[in-house]
């Protein structure tokens, strides 16, 4: 159990009772790999018998929709855009993120509020301002930053993957560049540098995201390692020692249908 | 980021707040038939009024979404975009814009359902600073009085009940608007807010109102533009 910790400000009005999930947050630019990770996590995860809830950026049920049809359009202005990602966030964390941590689950979160604030910060927010609103997230058990070397790798990235390069991951919308290849270049060297900045001021752990998929898939096993256990659940014949108390701390519920927690919010009279 | 206080611009900003059944609304329709046939370019200005967020709080309100805090959020979303769109580039015109509630709607509100003072200040810090706030304050029973007899039912969200305060939609409306009265009376100092007594007639808060404007416009408005970059 692990008491809940803020930023700054708590929520008002929630549960700050201690916690027996973990929140792990995988974090970095655009096109290091961050979706790739969260999958193979999760699979291994759900594996060793933890229940585990995935969630990212506009995924929220309040806001999702309204952020994804004001993206489409390029239509809302900057602070408009960033307090609906605050939104969005306050949404997740409410009725996602905080009922999955009290239920026990492990959630895996695609990005946090350290993108959202580098976001803000390059189109010229306050750092304070911005800061002070995503006061309200929950300081996480782990931070995992894929970094990679350069903007350049990561241009490499997006175009080995054939998506192309998005409007908003060029940051288009800032007028950086000529095309979209100049401008992703000099955005993804903005945000990368916001990251460096933060990696001390949040205790980001930093992941060498440069190599083969598979060697950073071990790194991030292995820091996950460190916060949970990971013995088999099955008991093997050897192993019947297993003490009952160990299996009964462990997630009692290793199905691979395990309830969302979303499906759990409470319903408002 | 131009923080509430720093800005600079030619036009001038007119916001009037006040509890449900203050009258504001009123007030705030009576100046600009007037501004107007003063000659005035006037823009008007409403809480809860940007098309791109408004389905969004629509949907929320509908399936009963919100929490505190992200019915502050999307609210202070919903007013970055008047401010973005409706709110400085008419000012920045130099043209008269007219609020019908502003950020200390937000505060009164916000805090009442248990956020916090000090974070729900700092999220409304790119504000533009109004040149002159009105509160129209009504007492208590007067207001629910008005309301009372101007719609029959209350909204689940406008009487607060969401936070289960009472059972009867009456009772929690009473509690909420109690609450968000005492956070007005707190604001009046803290922002100095002009206080307009809104059991007065009509006419008298109408005169009052006209005569704090009017000393804001000495200057010849319809010619101070900022030049566009």
């Amino acid at each position: 159990m692990k008491e809940m910790k803020f930023y700054g400000t708590a929520l008002p009005s929630i549960d700050i009772e201690p916690y027996p999930g973990k929140l792990i947050v995988i974090e970095g630019t655009d096109g290091v790999g961050r979706s790739t990770h969260v999958a193979l996590l999760r699979t291994w995860l759900e594996s060793i018998g933890y229940a585990v809830l995935d969630t990212g950026m506009t995924r929220s049920v309040l806001a999702g929709r309204g952020i994804k049809d004001a993206r489409s359009g390029h239509t809302l202005g900057r602070l408009t855009m960033q307090l609906y990602y605050a939104t969005d966030f306050a949404d997740r964390l409410e009725s996602q993120i905080l009922p999955a941590l009290h239920a026990g689950f492990i959630v895996l979160t695609d990005r946090y509020i350290y993108s959202a604030i580098a976001r803000a910060v390059v189109r010229g927010a306050d750092p304070n301002w911005i800061r002070s609103i995503y006061g309200i997230a929950l300081v996480p058990d782990a931070i995992l930053y894929l970094r990679v070397q350069s903007a350049e790798e990561l241009a490499r990235r997006v175009l080995a993957s054939g998506r192309g390069f998005d409007y908003w991951e060029s940051g288009m919308d800032l007028g950086l560049g000529d095309d979209y290849y100049d401008s992703f270049i000099v955005y993804q060297k903005l945000l990368l540098k916001e990251f460096d900045r933060m990696k001390g001021e949040y205790n980001f752990q930093v992941v060498d995201a440069s190599r083969p998929v598979k060697r950073v898939a071990t790194t991030l096993r292995g820091s996950i390692k460190r916060l949970i256990e990971t013995e088999p659940l099955a008991a093997e014949p050897a192993a019947k020692e297993t003490s009952k108390t160990d299996l009964k701390e462990k997630s009692p519920d290793n199905r691979p249908a395990a309830p969302k927690p979303a499906d759990q919010k409470p319903t408002v009279p | 980021m131009i923080s509430y206080g720093h800005h600079r611009y030619p036009g001038r900003l007119f916001v009037v707040e006040g509890t449900d059944g203050s009258g504001k609304s009123t007030q705030l329709s009576l100046l600009y038939q007037w501004l107007k046939s003063e000659g005035y370019s006037v823009f008007f200005s409403e809480w809860n009024s940007s098309p791109l967020v408004k389905d969004t709080t629509r949907r929320a309100k509908k399936r009963r979404l919100f929490t505190p805090t992200t019915f502050s959020l999307l609210h202070a979303t919903d007013f970055a975009d008047r401010t973005e769109r409706n709110i400085i580039p008419p000012l920045k015109a130099g043209a008269i814009v007219l609020a019908d509630r502003y950020i200390y709607t937000a505060f009164a509100r916000d805090v009442a359902r248990g956020c916090d003072r000090a974070w729900v200040r700092e999220i409304y810090k790119f504000a533009v600073k109004p040149t002159a706030a009105f509160f129209f304050r009504a007492p208590l029973d007067v207001a629910i009085d008005r309301i009372a007899a101007a719609r029959p039912q209350l909204k689940y969200y406008e009487a607060g009940m969401d936070m289960e305060w009472a059972d009867d939609e009456e009772e929690s409306f009473t509690i909420f608007q109690g609450k968000i009265l005492d956070e007005y009376d707190h604001m009046v100092n803290e922002f100095g807010l002009t206080v307009v007594d809104a059991t007065q007639p009509i006419r008298t808060q109408q005169r009052q109102m006209r005569e704090i404007v009017s000393r804001f416009l000495k200057e010849k408005l319809k010619e101070k533009t900022v030049p566009a970059k």
